[in-house]
């Protein structure tokens, strides 16, 4: 079993116009240690998806259906009280893109980790300062400089705050969405490599949401390609990469500048990604895909094993596409 | 209908593959603000050298990348280029001109020739205009066209060159009715209306999604092949720099480190801080895992840059007594590929 399994999990925003299907019918696990990226354009539902999972849905948000379990036990059905009381921070946590702006100005950065520490566990204050300053060592910000406020911090520096934070109550599970996107290259490649040394060492699962197909591939096991609020292909890292079978995931690959590879032109996906409030009947891709025929603007794929891959494509057309043929030419 | 050109450069007819800017040792300084109690105590007054003595060419009809991390200095270099802020010192030959001494007049007539393409648009463009009157916009200001409805044929040819064809379809529409991909493009649309032979995008692609940059990079990439428009690109992004220029130059600190053909600067780079960015910059390919040591650091305050060479703390090829001491300058190892390194052989 899973450690966390996520069925059909359905979230619509409740607007003037109607339903936004911003998550609908999504399905994955995430086992012990293992890190999933969750891909796709923006609007396509991945943030949505975090939020839901975690329950920090805004007012207009609601699950319509589906379940998560973490180690077997229903976490939907939870009231808030209790999910902010079991769940939230002890057992999953998450950092957000920008998070580094949600440090208090007014604070010391020591003491704004010790908080959700002294908030969620049983602690006394000695325990967890000497947490806090082993966790600031462990993603390679000098202990010392606890007393610091957030402004003598650089960007970078205060990302890596946040996470030390976001593993102040040794969770199991680690939600990042967009973790790295405000920050330079070289300072990205700094975040992530102490991330992944620490995923490593404490056995924490990652949900990993970007729109940056490359940070996937350097620490992600599994991927999960989203388009319109559904999962499009699921699979290992490797063979959604190096063999993908969706179009739309041919297409966002070959998009992907690769700056090991030849000199080439760009490519794009024509298009723009649906409204959710009407999204298209039968696939959701269909208005962008080479391939769409009749059935496509018909009836919805389900996401089913690949005829000739490992991963799991929701695509009608999949069987008919050769092995490395490039649709997209 | 064709824009009417007013010269006032020495030789607007630069051909295809000539230079046509050529920068000299451009500086520009902003003044810092002190608090009351540090200014009493006297000293120069401190200034903030976002660009320090920048030289380089840049070809008619050809792309040229500025990379560099954020504070680097390549913003405000674009927005010196076009003359949006003055220069501190340096000179800037456009076809044959140094622009820098031309007068407030003639710089409105220059900027026909040069123009730029702003990062975001969602703000670059007034939401209650429609796409007519923002592309026209630069032809009523230079008063090419008197009104719209004069500068209709030049708009509908503008469009048709951006692609965004039916043109009737898009001519009256508004900027919330178009994607992210499509505005961009209109941007563009804006910068070729006066038929300007120089243009500057800064991060023109880094608010769009991924799938949808291409869009706006193959249409630069178009424009410089068949209508010989000369593109100054700024990104920090190498990758998509490495696939669209012909020449890139890496800043850092107000200071270009590097400067070679795309090929030189990802395959053959000398400088330890493009060899480092080119590291940090992930390739989509799982099979490749690159995480692991950089550069240490970040980049430090352009207002009290280090001594010597400005990577020098964060270099992992730092030599005591050379890089803290000596500031190394840019030296030609073969045709075209320059670099500022004490330490390449």
């Amino acid at each position: 079993m899973a450690m966390l399994e996520v069925r059909d999990l359905t979230m619509y925003y409740k607007t003037m116009r109607g339903h936004v299907k911003a998550v609908d019918g999504v399905s994955f696990d995430l086992e012990k240690g293992k890190a999933l990226g969750l891909a796709g354009e923006s609007g396509c539902g991945k943030s949505s998806m975090a939020t839901a999972i975690l329950r920090l849905l805004p007012s207009n948000g609601k699950i319509m259906g589906g379940s998560v379990k973490m180690d077997g036990k229903e976490l939907v059905s939870l009231t808030e009280e209790e999910f902010r009381k079991e769940v939230r921070w002890k057992r999953m946590s998450m950092v957000f893109q920008g998070a580094m702006n949600a440090l208090n100005p007014v604070h010391r950065v020591g003491d704004q980790i010790m908080e959700a520490m002294l908030a969620h566990e049983n602690v006394t204050k000695a325990e967890a300062k000497e947490r806090m300053l082993s966790l600031l060592d462990m993603v390679g910000i000098n202990p010392k400089r606890h007393n610091e406020y957030p402004h003598e911090f650089s960007g970078g520096m205060k990302q890596r705050v946040v996470i030390a934070m976001a593993l102040a109550c040794n969770p199991d599970i680690i939600i990042a969405d967009e973790p790295t996107t405000a920050l330079d290259v070289m300072v990205q490649a700094q975040v992530l490599t102490a991330m992944e040394g620490l995923r490593r060492k404490m056995g924490l699962g990652m949900i990993l949401i970007t729109h940056d197909l490359a940070v996937i591939a350097q620490t992600c096991d599994e991927v999960a390609i989203m388009y319109g609020g559904k999962i499009v292909e699921y699979g290992s890292a490797k063979d959604i990469y190096l063999s993908p079978r969706h179009p739309y995931t041919m297409g966002l690959v070959k998009a992907f500048p690769n700056i090991a590879a030849e000199k080439q032109k760009v490519r794009s996906i024509p298009g723009s990604p649906p409204n959710l409030l009407a999204p298209p009947s039968g696939c959701r891709f269909n208005p962008r895909c080479p391939m769409a025929n009749e059935r496509c603007c018909a009836e919805e794929p389900k996401l089913v094993k690949s005829t000739r891959g490992d991963q799991k494509v929701a695509c009608h057309r999949e069987s008919e596409i050769g092995e490395g043929v490039d649709i997209w030419q | 209908m064709a824009v009417a050109v007013d010269k006032v450069t020495a030789n607007p007819n630069v051909k295809f593959g000539e230079v046509i800017l050529e920068v000299k040792d451009l500086k520009k300084h902003f003044p810092v603000r002190r608090g009351f109690f540090a200014s009493l105590k006297g000293g120069p007054h401190p200034v903030l050298k976002a660009v320090d003595g920048v030289s380089f060419k840049v070809k008619k009809g050809e792309i040229y990348g500025v990379v560099g991390e954020s504070g680097c200095g390549k913003t405000t270099m674009a927005r010196t280029l076009l003359k949006l802020t003055k220069p501190t010192s340096g000179e800037m030959w456009f076809e044959g001109t140094d622009i820098v001494k031309l007068g407030p007049a003639e710089t409105k007539v220059l900027r026909r020739h040069m123009q730029m393409v702003f990062q975001d648009p969602y703000e670059s463009m007034n939401p209650r205009l429609p796409v007519s009157s923002v592309v026209s916009e630069p032809l009523r200001i230079q008063r090419v066209a008197k009104d719209v409805d004069e500068a209709l044929p030049r708009v509908a040819q503008v469009l048709e060159d951006v692609e965004m064809t039916p043109v009737e379809e898009y001519i009256g529409r508004y900027p919330h009715e178009l994607s992210g991909g499509q505005r961009q493009r209109i941007s563009v649309a804006r910068a070729l209306a006066l038929d300007p032979s120089f243009i500057v995008a800064d991060e023109p692609v880094s608010m769009l999604d991924v799938s949808i940059r291409g869009e706006v990079l193959n249409l630069m990439q178009n424009l410089a092949k068949e209508k010989g428009v000369t593109f100054v690109y700024i990104t920090h992004d190498l990758a998509t720099a490495r696939h669209i220029c012909d020449r890139i130059a890496v800043m850092y600190l107000g200071r270009i480190v590097e400067e070679g053909t795309a090929e030189d600067i990802v395959r053959e780079s000398l400088h330890p801080y493009t060899q480092a960015l080119i590291k940090a910059v992930f390739v989509p390919d799982p099979n490749n895992r690159q995480l692991g040591e950089v550069l240490k650091g970040e980049v430090p305050n352009p207002i009290n840059p280090p001594a010597g060479c400005r990577l020098h703390p964060r270099c992992p090829k730092f030599v005591k007594g050379l890089c803290d001491v000596e500031e190394p300058q840019l030296k030609e190892y073969k045709p075209g590929h320059r670099a500022a390194c004490h330490l390449i052989k």
